[in-house]
Formats: structure tokens, sequence, C-alpha cells
């Protein structure tokens, strides 16, 4: 916390720049991100295990798709959607795109709202967040079903290498659940952003300490890396 | 409490700035997607995907989740250990030509 950290190392921040500072930051004792909070470096390393993690399905993913003899189904004719007798390829999925970016502008304008202390704006922007990944999720579900109905499945579909099912439904779904627990961290903390919580000093029920404004930028952090992780998932799964 | 002085920074963005960058994130998306309506193919295709790709992540990285304000030592500390993740590509793609290679040679060959 940031009353046990002595102020001396905080007032000496922000001198030293580029190599020299980050080796005077490291090699400085006590805690090395200086300027952060522990809150905040906490997400960041639990994101950076994150990163791995969709990494190394990513990369599964490529490894089976590089090594099948079987031809890969063709996800733009997989994903398309008949719209007035027209055939649109991927279309649903680019909605989809648009959805979760627009749910990280809004996430973003909540974490600057959350450090203007414009409590009721921020709660308002992040249940809009919310609501966004929501219709994110509903989409996702939809999609799953139009597939299944289709006969795809882990081990199998009618269009060609059987690893294409088990690689979609890990990859999206291990995603698509990143966005329900991001949706149930920013219900709970607009709640307490509303309520007037960090304005007030109230202790969460769970820790018994006061909660402050940063939370705002800590739940944002997870919701964008959930639309992070969108991106790369849409450019090599979805697009490749 | 004194608030570090990354939050102060956070605080003083105009609104104005995190609209542009959604206005990019929307643009490049929609290059990428046209991408796949055009349906371009091979390395054209290929290469436009991962540039657009890493133009989305960067700004998401650098803007939204405020990357470009921190100090050296977080932002180093974060984003040089997903290098390895290329480390790993480059494996698994010699491991995965390997197991094509043998597929063709002993299995589809010999049908």
């Amino acid at each position: 916390m940031n009353e046990i950290a002595p102020t001396t190392l905080n007032a000496k921040a922000g001198h030293a720049s580029g190599w020299r500072g980050i080796v005077a930051d490291w090699s400085s004792d006590q805690r090395a991100f200086k300027t952060v909070s522990w809150g905040k470096a906490m997400m960041w390393i639990f994101l950076l295990s994150d990163t791995f993690i969709f990494g190394t399905f990513l990369i599964s993913y490529m490894t089976v798709r590089a090594s099948t003899v079987v031809p890969w189904p063709n996800p733009s004719e997989v994903f398309a959607l008949e719209i007035g007798g027209r055939q649109l390829p991927l279309l649903l999925i680019a909605i989809m795109t648009f959805v979760l970016i627009s749910s990280s502008g809004t996430m973003a304008m909540a974490v600057n709202f959350g450090y203007r202390r414009e409590r009721r704006k921020t709660a308002i922007l992040m249940l809009a967040t919310a609501l966004l990944g929501v219709t994110f999720v509903s989409m996702q579900a939809f999609e799953w079903t139009k597939l299944i109905r289709e006969g795809v499945r882990p081990w199998g579909n009618p269009w060609g290498a059987d690893q294409f099912g088990s690689s979609f439904f890990m990859i999206t779904g291990f995603h698509g659940t990143h966005v329900t627990i991001g949706v149930i961290f920013l219900a709970i903390i607009a709640r307490k952003v509303w309520r007037g919580d960090f304005d007030h000093g109230r202790r969460g029920f769970f820790t018994s300490r006061k909660g402050r404004y940063e939370i705002v930028e800590i739940t944002g952090l997870y919701w964008h890396f959930v639309d992070l992780v969108w991106v790369f998932i849409f450019a090599l799964f979805y697009l490749w | 409490m004194a608030q570090p002085a990354a939050h102060n920074d956070a605080k003083q963005h105009p609104i104005k700035l995190y609209l542009v960058v959604w206005v990019w994130l929307f643009i490049l998306s929609t290059c990428s997607y046209l991408v796949d309506y055009f349906g371009l193919v091979g390395y054209l295709r290929w290469s436009l995907i991962l540039l657009f790709m890493m133009l989305k992540a960067g700004l998401i990285v650098a803007v939204f989740m405020h990357m470009a304000w921190e100090r050296l030592a977080l932002t180093y500390a974060i984003l040089t250990p997903p290098l390895a993740l290329i480390v790993f590509v480059a494996i698994m793609v010699f491991e995965s030509n390997y197991t094509h290679f043998t597929r063709l040679a002993f299995f589809v060959a010999g049908q």
C-alpha cells in the first residue's frame, strides 16, 4: 500500500529516464514500480500471465492448422451471414468487433471521468461498457448455436479439418468467459461508483478497506485487455 | 494519501484523445474487414492483417491502457516478456512443418 511506502521513494521518482531510469527503479530496493500502486501493478502482471495463456492457445491453433493435410474450413464462408439473399462474409464477427471496440471507448472515458470525480458519468459509462459486453457475449452465443446446429463439434465439422472445431470452441470460449467475468466486474464497481463509495470512503464488504477511484482504471485495464485479445483472435482466427 | 504522478497525468487527458483513438480503431477494423470482403489473398492479405492488428493493439495498449504514460520500469517489465511468444511461434512453425511433411510422406502419399 501507498501508506507503507516511504515517501522519499516517491519523491525521488521521475528523475532518471531511459535505461538509467529502469536500472535505478529496479535496483532501488523495496519497490520497482515507483509511480504505480500495487493494485495496478498486480493487474498488469495478471494480464501478462493471461497474455501467455491466449498466446499458447493461438500458437496451438497455428500448429494444428499448419500441420493438417486436410483443408482448413474457410472462415469467411463459415461465418458468413445471409441477409436479403446475399452472403455477407464475416458480418457477425465484424459487428462483434465494432461492439467490443465501442465498449473499450466508453471504458476509456469512464476512467477519465473517474479521475475527475464525476461519479454519475463514470458509473453510466461503465454500465454502457457492461451492456456492450453483454451484447458481445449474446452475439457469440448466437454464433455458437448456429455453428453447433450446422454440425461443428470439437472433433469434427462438415467442411474440413477436424481441428477447426476444437480451436474455435477453445479460443472463443475462453475469450467469452473473460468478457463475462469483465461484465460482472464492471457491474460491481459501477455500483460502488454510483453509490459514492470512493467519495465517502465507505469500506468494502469483503476487504473492509476504503476503495479509491483507481479501481475504475484497474477494471478498465482488464476490459481493454479483453478487447486486445479479440483484436488478435479476429486477425489470426477469423481473417487468416 | 498522495496520488502517484502517473494518475495525475491520466486525469488530465482530454476526452477528445479517446474519441480520436476510438475513431482510428473503427477505421482500422473496417480496413481489416475489407481485406476479407475484397477477398485479398497471399502475402498481401497476411501482411495487411498483421499490420492492422499491430496498429490496433498498439493504440489500445498505449492510449486506452495508458502504457504510453507509465514509467519505463513497468512498461518494459510488461511488454518485453511476450516477445518470448515470438520464439515459441518460430519453434512451432518448424515443428508443424515437420509434422505436415511426415503426414504427407507417410499417410497421404501411401493411400
